[in-house]
Order: structure tokens, then C-alpha cells, then sequence
């Protein structure tokens, strides 16, 4: 037996974890990185409630983010390689400006 | 597990990302531990799998290199940091606050059968299902086109205009 706020705990460290490198990190490929633990740490903690609830509803809600997790490393990887192609820089400070 | 996230303090992102692996690993082992099956697997699959190869992938493609300092940089780690923390000091304190210690979870103590999910999810939870699935294309057409090269769009339209 496992205290849930151990798993709660984890989880909000991971959380930080993600908010911190979002924050600090300078690299886009990287600050997307960072969401993706971001989305983990909160996958954690809906797991462990689910667990202590006795409901599947959470690990079906995990199932929800995973999926939309996908789909936006897709769009975003490739929002990366368009900037990419036309700023030849993956620095977020020098991406200052939306148009083309 | 902390080692593992610890790793992400790294500045070349290839680093970042084989840590990245080691956190999704251990997530999913931590799932296995909690007696979700199914979501272990998906953890695996999904994120191991697919969503690392395509950042992997995409690091390659780039050539990125090592990440430079700037002025930019520095303001954000003098506001970030400070921000950050006592913003998760206070999300630890209300959560100790609030929670009691004696609630425990057993391991491995889930009926997390992949067959229950499957009702769950396709009975209680059809229609966002359904939702998902129309996401995943739009996102699959959106990579499409934000990736394809602009020269080829372009010509694509001159076709046009000449046939038109």
C-alpha cells in the first residue's frame, strides 16, 4: 500500500518539472518536450486517482490526453520544421514575428 | 525516477530527449505498478514509441545544436524560477493540507482489464471517442501541409491558374 499523496507528489513534481523547462529553455524542440511532461505528470496523477477510486474512468480520460498529446506533436513538430525552413533558427527569441 | 527528470536540465536536446525516454519508461512502470495494464502499454506504444521517434526525427532533420544563452534567456530563469517555485510550494502545501496521509492506493489492486476499458470506452465514452478521431485527422492533414514545402504549394496553384 502506497500513499496516493506519493503519486500526487510525483506528479507535481514532474508537472514543475514541465513548467520550469517551458520557462527556461530557449530551444522550441525542447519547450515541447517540456509540455509532453507536463501532459505525464497529469496522466500520473489521473492513474493514481483512478486506482484509489476504484473508477476506469480516469485511465479512459488518460487514454483522451495520450490522444490529443499525438495529435499535437504532430502539428507542432511540423509548425517547427515550417519556421524552420523559413527562419533557419530554432532559438524562440529570434522568432519574434508571425508573418512569413 | 527524480534522477530521470533531473535530466532534463540538459542543454542539447538530444539529451533532453533520451531522458525524456527514460521518464516515459519509468511512468509506464509506475502505471504497471498501479495495476493499469492497458494504460502502461498505450504509455509505452504512444509515447516511447511514436511521439519520441518523431522528435528524435525532427532533432535530426534540424541539426539542432547546442541551445545559446541570450538576454532573453536570462529574464526568463530570474522571473521564472522564483515563479515557478513558490507556485508549486503552494500546490504542495494546499495538497498536504488538504489530503489525508492515510489514503493509500494498493498495488496492482485495479480491475484495469483491457475488456472493461473497451466497454467503458465504447459504450459511457462513444462520442468523444468519435471527437478524437475527427482531431486525429485534422491534425494529420494540418502536419501535411505545414511540412510540406511552400515552393510546391505554390506551384500547385500556378497549375491551376494556368489550367484556369
Amino acid at each position: 500500500m502506497i500513499p496516493l499523496s506519493y503519486y500526487l507528489v510525483l506528479s507535481g513534481i514532474l508537472f514543475v518539472c514541465g513548467v520550469l523547462g517551458f520557462l527556461i529553455k530557449r530551444n522550441i524542440i525542447t519547450i515541447f518536450m517540456s509540455i509532453e511532461l507536463m501532459l505525464n505528470g497529469v496522466n500520473l496523477s489521473f492513474v493514481a486517482f483512478a486506482a484509489h477510486w476504484h473508477a476506469l474512468s480516469g485511465q479512459v480520460f488518460v487514454f483522451f490526453v495520450m490522444v490529443v498529446a499525438a495529435a499535437e506533436a504532430a502539428v507542432g513538430l511540423a509548425i517547427i520544421i515550417a519556421v524552420y525552413r523559413t527562419r533557419e533558427t530554432l532559438n524562440v527569441d529570434q522568432v519574434n514575428l508571425l508573418k512569413l | 525516477m527524480a534522477g530521470a527528470v533531473n535530466l532534463l536540465v540538459q542543454s542539447h536536446p538530444i539529451d533532453s530527449a533520451l531522458s525524456l525516454i527514460a521518464v516515459m519508461a519509468s511512468l509506464a512502470a509506475e502505471y504497471l505498478l498501479l495495476g493499469a495494464e492497458f494504460v502502461a502499454a498505450v504509455q509505452v506504444i504512444v509515447y516511447a514509441g511514436a511521439i519520441m521517434v518523431l522528435f528524435v526525427i525532427t532533432i535530426m532533420l534540424l541539426n539542432a545544436g547546442k541551445e545559446e544563452r541570450s538576454k532573453g534567456s536570462r529574464v526568463a530563469i530570474v522571473l521564472g524560477v522564483p515563479g515557478v517555485l513558490i507556485g508549486g510550494g503552494l500546490v504542495a502545501w494546499t495538497l498536504l493540507q488538504r489530503s489525508n496521509m492515510q489514503a493509500t492506493v494498493p498495488i496492482g489492486a485495479l480491475p484495469g482489464d483491457p475488456s472493461d476499458i473497451a466497454r467503458l470506452l465504447f459504450h459511457n465514452f462513444l462520442l468523444p471517442f468519435e471527437v478524437t478521431s475527427v482531431l486525429i485527422l485534422i491534425a494529420i492533414m494540418g502536419a501535411v501541409v505545414l511540412a510540406s514545402r511552400p515552393e510546391a504549394v505554390a506551384r500547385g496553384a500556378r497549375k491551376d491558374e494556368g489550367q484556369g
